[in-house]
């Protein structure tokens, strides 16, 4: 027992040594010797930041995604009646995916982009690790690893704003670049989904996703 | 919070007994004697009809959200049904959307006004600070409450302003996560801000007494900037002189607002937001309601980066610099007058921001493409210059008129030679 007491008032003055240094040296009416008040002062300071800090975290961890949001978190698209020139959308997490069959030209056109004339080089693709080029390979890679360039999946958010660009649907503005074009502010995407001109400062983000069967793919 | 004085003598036993215990009543006295200088015009009236402003908001959004329901599956249709089904539905919708309005026109002319005579000088300032408190926690409310009746311009004005949180660098993209609660603009969002559109005009209640409390320690500023010298010879009390003067301008604010109401009810309202929500289609052009289209128009006008900030991120910090900047505007302003009546050159710069900021709201509903754009830069720049360069420089260089000694003077001998020329200001 006295020897618990003497532990306890060891470790005692340690923390006060260090951590009533200001306050005891700046007081004049203090000795250098710290008092139990001290202690209770700063323990009962350090307690209530502790219980503020555990009674902010959940009200604010509160408003973060919820495990039904979370749910919903991936999708699986059948494109088997997708001809080649259309493209699709789909909602995933709040969000549309333009999922487009891209005919030859297309390809061959995004193919021979060189990076020079991209605003933003990064392929932006979630199923690639670390900053890529943005070729087209790249931007048409899913999780499997292999590049399917027949297929370009797409978060059809603008990177501006957030509006939805035009382009997907059959008649609609392609911009300049034939892929999509953004009404809100102006911006033009090529065909493989990536920024050419306009405020836009990011290509359009390609989602994680996998092909389960020819004609399946998962989102998410 | 009464500042003077107390001169309340209570008569009745009954009186006496409260006094003794929660002097109440002492409070509500104080405040109606409270010495308010004689020479007020017009444009302190607004003070008061915020007041009613707040008050009807809050009344007609109690009564609404009984009616509504804040789920997207729901919400459209709730308030269609609050429009047609509903006893008097349509008219507390049209008195709560059209109310917004009312508030922020209000809210402008006081602001304007402030600027004007220098309330915001010492010793104001906390009252002038808490102000802008007030005018942010209203831009927050009516925000939230534009996207509660779920439309078209409810969503993507709602995707527009909190993609903005996502150029903060390295926290944006988590705010915005934290806002949404999902991964876009969804459930969760409409929840919160249900939520939150009910709560913060409560907040806003609280700071108005403090806005008041401020004032009323210092006393009122009035149009000749002259600080109160003899209470007898300077003030009147509050009630009835300007309880009565008050309530005329309330009355003609309600014969305005009630014009808006049962005339014109969705003159200042967006056609597409009797569109319901569709995430996947954007309308046209997204325009937020006529009160932010000053600050949207700051907020496109930077199209350049700056060094390392891009211009996204350049926009937004200079949209909220535009609001931040009058809270040090107390100390910009180096001019010790306080009321432009005297001070010939800062007058006509004022006037010109004026100009500016309608300028401003008026190209904010244009596109934002060519020449529209460069005019927004130029107006942007004359705003943050005039608080950022002219009034500190003003203050040193500009010769004021001669001033009168007092309140009484300025209002009895108001054509004399050095007195301020009566005609100075539109509305006396």
């Amino acid at each position: 027992m006295q020897n618990t007491r003497a532990i306890l008032r060891r470790v005692q003055r340690g923390i006060l040594l260090g951590a009533t240094f200001a306050m005891t040296t700046s007081d004049p009416t203090h000795d250098s010797e710290p008092t139990r008040r001290d202690f209770i002062h700063i323990f009962g300071t350090a307690a209530t930041a502790v219980g503020a800090g555990a009674v902010v975290w959940p009200l604010v961890h509160q408003m973060n995604p919820d495990a039904s949001v979370l749910a919903l978190s991936t999708k699986e698209v059948d494109l088997s009646s997708v001809e080649v020139g259309q493209a699709i959308k789909v909602f995933w997490q709040g969000k549309p995916v333009f999922i487009r069959r891209r005919t030859a030209v297309e390809i061959e056109e995004a193919e021979a982009t060189p990076m020079s004339a991209l605003k933003d080089d990064n392929a932006r693709n979630a199923n690639l690790a670390g900053k890529v080029d943005a070729s087209d390979n790249a931007r048409t890679s899913s999780a499997d690893g292999e590049a399917k360039p027949e297929w370009l999946v797409l978060v059809g958010v603008c990177t501006h704003l957030g509006c939805i660009p035009l382009g997907t649907s059959a008649g609609e503005n392609k911009g300049d670049y034939g892929g999509w074009f953004c009404p809100c502010h102006g911006s033009h995407y090529d065909t493989a989904g990536r920024i050419r001109k306009g405020p836009a400062p990011e290509n359009l983000p390609v989602p994680p996703y996998e092909f389960v069967s020819d004609t399946v793919v998962r989102i998410g | 919070m009464s500042g003077h004085p107390s001169t309340y003598n209570p008569s009745t036993g009954f009186e006496k007994w409260i006094d003794k215990r929660l002097p109440i009543i002492r409070f509500g006295a104080d405040f109606m004697e409270f010495p308010t200088p004689k020479n007020l015009n017009y444009w302190w009236t607004f003070g008061g009809i915020l007041t009613v402003c707040l008050v009807v908001q809050i009344i007609t959004g109690v009564v609404l959200a009984m009616h509504y329901t804040p789920h997207t599956d729901f919400a459209f249709a709730s308030v269609e049904h609050i429009m047609r089904d509903v006893n008097y539905g349509w008219l507390m919708r049209y008195v709560h959307a059209n109310g917004a309005s009312m508030f922020f026109i209000a809210v402008y002319i006081h602001m304007f006004r402030g600027l004007y005579y220098g309330s915001y000088k010492a010793p104001r300032e906390m009252s002038w600070i808490l102000g802008v408190v007030i005018f942010l926690l209203m831009m927050a409310t009516a925000f939230m409450g534009y996207v509660l009746p779920w439309g078209q311009m409810s969503y993507w004005g709602a995707t527009v302003i909190t993609n903005l949180f996502s150029a903060i660098p390295l926290v944006g993209e988590s705010i915005r996560t934290l806002l949404w609660g999902g991964f876009s603009v969804d459930n969760p969002t409409l929840n919160r801000f249900f939520s939150l559109h009910y709560l913060l005009p409560f907040a806003i209640f609280g700071v108005v007494a403090l806005h008041i409390w401020a004032f009323h320690t210092s006393g009122n500023n009035n149009p000749s900037g002259v600080e109160v010298k003899d209470v007898k010879k300077d003030t009147l009390p509050f009630h009835p002189y300007f309880t009565v003067k008050d309530g005329f301008a309330i009355v003609l604010f309600f014969i305005v607002f009630a014009l808006f109401v049962f005339f014109n009810p969705n003159a200042l309202g967006h056609a597409d937001n009797y569109i319901e929500a569709n995430p996947l289609s954007t309308p046209a052009s997204i325009v937020p309601e006529w009160y932010f289209l000053p600050f949207y128009a700051i907020l496109r006008a930077i199209t350049f980066d700056i060094g390392p900030i891009s211009s996204k991120l350049g926009g937004v910090i200079a949209m909220f610099s535009s609001i931040l900047v009058l809270f040090v505007l107390p100390w910009l302003d180096t001019s010790k007058v306080r009321s432009m009546r005297f001070r010939p050159v800062a007058r006509l710069w004022f006037f010109l921001l004026v100009i500016t900021c309608l300028a401003l709201g008026w190209l904010g509903g244009k596109p934002a493409e060519g020449v529209y754009v460069m005019w927004a830069q130029i107006f942007t720049a004359y705003y943050f210059g005039f608080f950022l360069i002219i009034l500190p420089l003003l203050g040193i260089m500009e010769t004021p008129k001669p001033m009168p000694r007092s309140i009484a003077d300025a209002v009895l001998k108001p054509k004399s030679a050095d007195a301020a020329p009566a005609g100075a200001v539109p509305a006396e």
